[in-house]
């Protein structure tokens, strides 16, 4: 069956339906990484947007048990082409079925290398993958660029708070959307990892004692978060060691005062170079932002710059001064993407020990 | 980190001559990294063996080398040069063996000269494989259960208690030689014994045999302050069992989801960084098919084959940021060339698929087992990007130059189901093909998964190919059905084969219904930032990214495809001179070339880069886009002089001498009718088709003719025929492919072989020198010793050859460069061959007078003419230098091939030997190419009749200087009547102690075995010869290379050689 995704600027590529027929709006972001599509598709920070995976074929090993939520978070899902047969140990079934199942409606056969080229040139856009043949473009682009991405972060965050055992330090996860491998690489270290609703109060937070709070990624406007970094302002108040990922670190830096500012097309991708400033070491990290902290707006007495992005010097983390936190525009926990910035969690657990 | 200001002049390693496992890969990282350190304004000497390198290049290097690689020869330039570093991380295995003898004698300390980009802990921790091992076990990092042993008992041992199969590793060995599986006892004991004699340091390795797991490469890059990336990793689509360099490999790894691509990722930085490696450097590894096991298979702590494979494939120039990074430099210092916004800290990610097929030379030499093996045979690759799979194997396909196209190519449709299925088992070059047959009957993955170990993944694309074929076939031809046809890059005319069309038929309705190739950008970085470097492949059913320029004149230089015996690297040296100077003229410059491992691919060379199959309708895509003013065909070899007549279907002119002209050299009767004119004598022939013609034409004639087929290159085909029962075999051979052109059959002389390079620029020509070769007419010129300034001509034959050439080059009305070759016999000169274009000598006779002559050809093309670019017209003034090239062998990597020289070239690569007087120069020649005696001072000879009286001279010669010889009776008989000791051996049909025992007994250093001619050389002597070989034992099969050597012998006063900086020619 003939797809269409139609951009905001008019522009209209013809492809096939993959997935779910139903028709969406969306925020059009594009995807860099060559392998983990499944993370990709998993990773609630896509709640509210539709992925173009510049990565040619996909779906090549087909679904495998490497989820990050319970769910697939984007809206649309767009590839050049889509595996006919997947080939892997742990393939549990297609990428078609799955899309299906979860209800994503995509689009393969474009030329996604050259809607990618619009995005960056153009920056992000919004657009719409459809069936329908006989769209109107006049009525439909109005829509489009009225289309705004609602309060995502509280339709991805959890109901319930719950708790994964362990014999370790106690983390409390704020969960604004977060990554199953944040908590897994806690638990891997021992930790006792209870996850909190993005709704959750300082208070509530506080009055577990935690040993150490987890800021997670999520999606969105970090400025949209206002009940958030309220919430957050208390948490910053105590002595308990914080670690926040991507949203987190963001959060993080708006309860001090700083700004956020949109990228003009994000970075998306499982190969950036971010530099360590306290010793000038380069990791290549996994990233998923499309807004990020304009860092000369966090007064030096409040938080020293410790990472930035090699390619556009745009900021990739502070570390607190005179507090135990630490923050990250990157993703430590990976999945998908490079590990090398794992160690980051370690440092955490350094943390939360110096204060035991 | 800035650089380190104390490092000024550095002394480049290079990786001497091509064979097989260490081939032009390593001009293109040498090329890179001298460009790259000269950009920093540092002194580079180099030093290299191979003349027909661009490395070697004086444009590229301040001070130049072309000198045997030996430990005493570099200790003597760094004396001479006083290098403050020595960068050897960039010439392959041949300099880092270099590198770890000179730190292992102390030199280097005693001369205050330090390693940079590696240091010998490094490649010691790397390459001995305890060494190894214990490194991986500190950082967990598996290895396969493995002991190195030393003796063939102990290996044994080892084997008994894992259980067979093991694989056989020899530690300092490049491309695997002496590797191997071995399935049982006696496999085991036979490989075992060869490794340990080719280890440098008698070791290897015998492991548990993975075979069949999925095999996966990391090219990985660290700075000195520990940041490492990775550049691209790749699968291969062989399972483990197949040496890389011989697998088709595709870029990124297709079937290995996110887990496992970063487990292995991690694990290649763990290793990168646990080594201390500054630099690249190559992981491999075998992944379980089915679980996250893994072992690493080798570490190279260098750039490699692979790496310029990752280079091309990603845009991302591993040598030069190695090279960087070995003055001191981090990754996020140094600019990402391609982007030039990003940094080399980035990694690269591709936004296409990138496919490589091994070049292999059984076409060469049809006697050898095609089997592949851990042992390397092929002797080039090609790649080819596309968007999808299907496509890039396709495009791949049709760029190997073996007339193949399709998976049609091989024809198994004949074969039973059974014994298809045995053939599949046999992993071979074809495999591919079979594996498309068995889809074709109806076999299941799960079969052919069963019988190969292949991915199904893989095995599904062959399929979508193979269902391709079938509905183009069966189904109505539509739109639709082309252009889904044309996005898997089927050709036209496979597609009008298919559908029982004409290929005009089906391209005038692509081209009426806009089904063309658009261009994409290898940009590092899958769009997400503007990219500069115009580096460009095609796919259908996208979108086009070429901007159209304007202004300058557009030249399209066509390359030479992969690297194959009798088209080497020689023609990528031209096709990137032409291209320079050409830019020099102020043109803007094109290249369309399929050769990941050359310099002509790298993204810098030309305006534009375009990364295409060479083929008529791959190029005509080109031209519609580029409307090139002219194209080149006369620097790229055969490959591009056969693509001249469909250049002038599309209108493009061709450049420097026409097509016409082109044709009249190759075209018998237009050329006699030529050389009748001008009064130029060739040895009597005619042209046939069939063998009854031939016959007729031999009889006539008498034997020994010469039979050729037109129109090829490294004399193909070529063979010299002593009865009518030859010419029925040889002629049958040719004939098995369909021949356009009639075949040439010539009176065969036995003269003195001399060749000519000239320039000519429609009224005059330059020679820049004539050039003799030591073995007698019958023999290929690309494997003959050749010697410049000619020696054994007098003044006047030297005129008539001037002459002749000036005559032929007028004639001919070439425009640019031709090459010449003559046979003397006393004092007549004969043409056998007119070639109007680039050959195999002329990096060689450039470097060695010192005249640019690709680049002079260029300018003559453009408009130049000789005298008004400052050089004499006619014979250019001998220089004062004798300059011995040698051609080097790879034999031992082709189990079961002939080594014995004919018409028909074999030789892969080619060294230097340049000094003051001839003897050192063939010294150096001989030493250059690997040929050191004496070791035991026990040599055998064995000559066919017509050498019998100079075999008794040159046995003198040798007994002279403390040989034992043996020979057998025929061969002894007549030595002992000249008063030479000879001992008489039996033949190895005859009982023991017999030939074959005394070599494999390990005492020989020699054996000098000359087969008679005619079609029964192939099998008399064979076994011998081939025994010897993979012995490691010397072999001549040409009296006079004997002869040349035992010269070079007897010269014992050369202890001292004098070095030569070509650069000051």
């Amino acid at each position: 069956m003939k797809a269409f995704l139609i951009l905001e600027d008019g522009t209209v590529f013809a492809g096939t339906s993959i997935g779910s027929k139903k028709e969406i709006i969306s925020e059009i972001v594009f995807n860099t990484s060559m392998t983990g599509y499944l993370e990709v598709l998993t990773d609630p920070s896509y709640a509210g947007q539709a992925v173009v995976m510049t990565y040619p074929l996909i779906g090549n090993y087909g679904i495998t048990p490497d989820i990050e939520s319970k769910k697939a978070w984007p809206k649309g899902y767009i590839v050049r082409e889509l595996s006919r047969l997947p080939s892997n140990f742990r393939c549990e079934g297609t990428l078609q079925d799955f899309l299906e199942k979860q209800d994503i409606p995509g689009i393969a056969g474009i030329d996604t290398r050259a809607l990618t080229k619009m995005l960056r040139e153009k920056g992000t856009m919004n657009g719409m993958i459809t069936v329908n043949e006989d769209f109107d473009l006049k009525e439909i682009l109005p829509k489009l660029k009225a289309y705004r991405m609602g309060d995502v972060v509280m339709e991805a965050t959890c109901e319930v708070p719950y708790t994964l055992k362990g014999h370790g330090p106690k983390v409390a996860l704020m969960d604004f959307g977060a990554k199953n491998n944040i908590a897994r690489s806690l638990c891997k270290r021992g930790c006792e990892v209870t996850v909190y609703p993005a709704s959750t109060l300082a208070a509530d937070i506080i009055a577990s004692a935690p040993d150490g709070i987890m800021l997670s990624n999520g999606p969105g406007d970090p400025e949209m978060c206002t009940t958030i970094i309220e919430e957050i302002k208390k948490l910053y108040e105590t002595d308990i060691p914080i670690f926040a990922i991507c949203l987190g670190h963001q959060l993080m830096a708006l309860a001090n005062g700083a700004k956020t500012y949109k990228l003009k097309y994000g970075h998306r991708g499982g190969n950036h170079p971010v530099k360590d400033l306290s010793n000038g070491r380069v990791y290549i990290s996994s990233q998923n932002h499309g807004y990020a902290v304009d860092a000369s707006t966090l007064s030096a007495t409040v938080a020293k710059e410790a990472f930035v992005n090699v390619n556009d010097g745009t900021n990739e983390g502070f570390s607190y001064v005179g507090k135990n936190i630490f923050t990250v525009q990157f993703h430590p926990e990976a999945c998908p993407g490079p590990q090398d910035s794992g160690y980051l969690f370690d440092r955490f657990m350094d943390m939360m020990k110096g204060v035991r | 980190m800035p650089r380190n200001k104390e490092i000024k002049k550095v002394l480049v390693i290079g990786s001497g001559p091509i064979v097989i496992g260490q081939a032009a890969e390593f001009d293109y990282a040498g090329t890179q990294a001298c460009r790259s350190l000269k950009e920093e304004g540092l002194e580079v000497v180099l030093l290299n063996s191979n003349p027909a390198t661009i490395m070697t290049d004086k444009d590229i290097a301040d001070r130049v080398y072309i000198e045997p690689l030996t430990v005493e020869v570099v200790e003597q330039l760094i004396l001479k040069e006083k290098p403050d570093s020595v960068l050897p991380t960039l010439g392959g295995q041949a300099a880092l063996n270099l590198a770890m003898e000179l730190d292992e004698n102390g030199f280097l300390k005693r001369n205050n000269v330090r390693l940079i980009g590696t240091t010998s802990e490094t490649i010691k921790k790397a390459e001995d494989r305890l060494e190894f091992k214990t490194t991986m076990e500190k950082i967990g990092e598996p290895c396969a259960a493995s002991l190195v042993v030393e003796s063939v008992e102990e290996g044994v041992r080892f084997a008994e208690k894992t259980g067979y199969p093991v694989v056989l590793r020899p530690a300092y060995t490049l491309g695997g030689s002496g590797g191997g599986i071995a399935k049982n006892r006696g496999q085991l004991v036979e490989t075992l014994e060869n490794g340990l004699r080719l280890s440098r340091v008698g070791q290897v390795l015998v492991e548990r045999c993975i075979a069949g797991w999925k095999e996966i490469e990391y090219e990985v890059m660290r700075d000195g302050s520990g940041n490492c990336i990775t550049v691209c990793n790749m699968e291969n689509i062989d399972p483990v069992g197949v040496h890389t360099g011989d697998s088709i490999v595709v870029a990124p790894s297709q079937t290995l989801g996110d887990k496992e691509y970063q487990m292995l990722r991690t694990s290649a930085l763990n290793i990168i960084s646990e080594l201390n490696i500054t630099g690249g450097c190559n992981v491999q590894y075998a992944l379980h098919p089915k679980s996250f096991e893994y072992c690493v298979i080798e570490v190279n702590p260098r750039v490699s084959r692979s790496s310029a494979l990752a280079s091309k494939a990603t845009g991302y120039p591993i040598a030069k940021v190695a090279a960087k990074i070995a003055l001191g430099y981090t990754l996020d210092e140094i600019k990402n060339a391609v982007t030039k916004k990003t940094y080399a800290s980035f990694e690269p990610v591709l936004d296409y698929c990138v496919v490589k097929i091994p070049r292999l030379p059984f076409d060469k030499f049809i006697s050898a087992k095609r089997t592949l093996t851990t042992q390397m045979k092929a002797t080039g690759e090609v790649m080819s990007i596309c968007d999808n799979f299907e496509g890039a194997l396709m495009k791949a396909i049709r760029s190997l130059e073996q007339h193949v196209d399709s998976l049609m190519s091989y024809d198994y449709s004949n074969m039973a189901e059974d014994e298809l299925i045995e053939e599949l088992a046999v992993v071979d070059d074809r495999r591919i093909w079979k594996i498309a047959e068995a889809l074709r009957r109806g076999i299941s993955y799960d079969e052919i998964h069963e019988v190969t170990q292949i991915d199904k993944w893989f095995i599904d694309k062959i399929a979508i190919l193979v269902e391709m074929e079938e509905r183009l076939k069966n189904e109505p031809f539509t739109l639709e059905l082309l252009r889904e046809a044309k996005r898997m890059e089927f050709p036209d005319h496979v597609i009008a084969a298919l559908s029982g069309k004409a290929a005009e038929e089906v391209c005038d309705m692509r081209y009426a219904n806009g089904i063309t190739a658009a261009y994409k950008m290898v940009d590092t970085c899958a769009a997400e930032f503007a990219a500069e470097t115009p580096y460009y492949y095609s796919v259908y059913g996208s979108e086009n990214e070429v901007e159209k320029t304007t202004g300058k004149k557009k030249v399209l230089v066509l390359g030479s495809g992969p690297i194959r015996i009798g088209q080497g690297i020689e023609f990528d040296f031209c096709s990137v001179h032409c291209t320079w100077a050409f830019s020099r003229e102020g043109y803007e410059t094109i290249i369309v070339n399929n050769n990941p491992e050359t310099v002509s691919t790298d993204f810098d060379i030309a305006d534009k880069l375009y990364f295409e199959p060479l083929t008529p309708e791959d190029v005509r895509s080109i031209v519609d886009l580029e409307k090139p003013d002219g194209a080149v065909v006369q620097f790229g070899g055969q490959t591009a002089i056969k693509l001249t007549e469909s250049l002038m279907n599309m209108g493009v002119p061709i450049l420097g001498t026409s097509a016409e002209n082109v044709d009249a050299a190759e075209d018998r009767e237009l050329f006699d009718a030529i050389l009748e004119k001008c009064g130029i004598p060739r040895p009597a022939g005619g042209t046939v088709f069939t063998a009854e013609e031939a016959k007729r034409v031999a009889n006539e004639l008498g034997y020994p003719v010469l039979v050729r087929p037109s129109y090829v290159l490294g004399g193909q085909g070529m063979r010299i025929a002593i009865n009518d029962h030859d010419i029925e075999e040889f002629i049958g051979i040719i004939n098995q492919i369909a021949q356009d052109h009639p075949i040439l059959v010539d009176k065969y002389l036995q003269g003195k072989e001399i060749e000519v390079d000239a320039v000519c620029d429609g009224d005059d020509i330059l020679i820049p020198g004539i050039m003799e070769h030591i073995e007698r007419a019958g023999i290929h010129s690309g494997d003959s010793i050749s010697v410049y300034p000619a020696q054994s001509i007098s003044e006047k034959t030297k005129g008539i050859i001037e002459d002749y050439t000036k005559k032929l080059a007028q004639s001919l009305h070439v425009i640019g460069l031709l090459n010449i070759q003559f046979i003397v016999c006393g004092e007549e000169v004969y043409v056998i061959e007119v070639n109007p274009r680039s050959s195999r000598t002329v990096p060689y006779i450039s470097k060695v007078t010192g005249i640019p002559i690709v680049s002079l050809a260029t300018k003559v093309i453009a408009g130049g003419k000789i005298k008004e670019l400052g050089y004499t017209p006619g014979l250019a003034p001998e220089a004062d230098y004798f300059a011995v090239k040698m051609p080097v062998f790879s034999f031992e990597k082709i189990r079961g091939a002939d080594i014995s020289l004919g018409p028909e070239m074999k030789s892969t690569g080619e060294c230097l030997g340049i000094a003051k007087t001839f003897d050192e120069a063939l010294y150096k020649a001989f030493l250059g190419a690997g040929i050191k005696l004496p070791k035991y001072k026990n040599m055998i000879i064995t000559v066919r009749d017509e050498d019998k009286e100079k075999a008794v001279e040159i046995g003198q010669r040798f007994e002279k200087i403390g040989y034992r010889i043996f020979a057998t009776r025929g061969t002894a008989r007549a030595m002992k009547e000249a008063g030479v000791k000879a001992n008489a051996v039996n033949k190895i049909e005859q009982e023991s102690p017999n030939l074959m025992d005394l070599i494999l007994g390990h005492k020989i250093d020699l054996v000098i075995d000359t087969p008679p001619q005619g079609a029964e050389r192939a099998e008399d002597g064979f076994v011998i010869r081939r025994n010897a070989i993979e012995t490691g034992v010397n072999v001549l099969t040409a009296i006079d290379t004997a002869e040349a050597l035992i010269k070079s012998l007897e010269n014992t006063n050369i202890r001292k050689l004098t070095l030569i900086d070509i650069a000051k020619i």
